[in-house]
């Protein structure tokens, strides 16, 4: 099963992006880690047929967003030195207590997961042009019109306020 | 074809990586783009309901969610930029200004 490969391949760079996003030290490593995950997330949206959003998952997501990330990151750890141990310990225990309550939602949401059936259950047959972009279209402009023009009040709001934070302070 | 299951577990595994991260690093960037990673988590169980149900509002809500994304990401590097800008460690826990 070709699929089956894909998605576990895919499913596997996922995770050891997503740990890499966790354990990495140097933030561009971070980032690049992040890219990964996205790249591999981007294959699965096209497993699942939602060819539109694999496209703008890597066109948006791994290079615009990141590509800013990585702007900042430059911008801000150039002249920064890496923290001093002392320095982390103000918070004891912080990735223990961190790792224990990500054990804890882990369970919680595998227990709903699993508790709802969805484990086993198979994908339906694919309905005619299910994913497909016109009919992504179709829905984006007919029926969430309203939410889609909402985005752009969202975007236009996100640009003035980077405007009003970006100015110099007196 | 893959269950959809199996793609629940997958992005409830991103999800909670992505949330330890939020929790343990004290970098703003590096916990910055573990929200990042726990909203793509959430984006890949939209889009396996979706196509559980073949239903295309799965997919225009992912797209409204990288359209916010995207806005919280320019945002929240602005105030992490202004705020980080002259400081020595780029670390969350230097914000103790209003500390008691």
């Amino acid at each position: 099963m070709l699929s089956s490969v894909v998605f576990w391949i895919a499913a596997v760079l996922a995770v050891s992006g997503a740990l890499g996003v966790v354990t990495t030290r140097n933030p561009v490593h971070t980032a690049l880690s992040l890219v990964l995950t996205m790249l591999s997330l981007g294959v699965l949206f096209l497993l699942l047929h939602a060819e539109f959003l694999a496209v703008v998952e890597v066109l948006v997501y791994a290079g615009a967003v990141m590509v800013l990330f990585l702007f900042v990151v430059t911008l801000l750890m150039a002249g920064v030195k890496p923290p001093k141990e002392e320095h982390h310990l103000r918070l004891a225990y912080q990735t223990l207590i961190a790792g224990l309550f990500g054990l804890i939602l882990f369970v919680l949401v595998l227990h709903s997961v699993v508790g709802a059936g969805w484990v086993g259950t198979l994908a339906g047959p694919q309905g005619g042009s299910f994913g497909s972009i016109a009919s992504f279209g179709t829905a984006l402009f007919t029926r969430y019109l309203l939410p889609f023009e909402l985005t752009a009040v969202v975007l236009l709001v996100a640009v003035i306020g980077v405007v009003v934070l970006g100015r110099e302070q007196e | 074809m893959v269950p959809i299951g199996y793609y629940l577990v997958l992005s409830a595994v991103l999800f909670v990586i992505g949330g330890v991260g939020v929790l343990a690093r004290r970098n703003p960037l590096q916990m910055f783009m573990a929200v990042e990673l726990m909203w793509n988590a959430v984006n890949l169980s939209f889009v396996a309901f979706a196509r559980q149900y073949l239903d295309m509002a799965g997919h225009i809500f992912v797209f409204l969610v990288i359209t916010v994304a995207a806005a919280e990401v320019a945002i929240g590097l602005a105030i992490i930029v202004m705020v980080f800008r002259k400081r020595e460690h780029v670390d969350v826990d230097d914000l103790s200004l209003m500390k008691g």
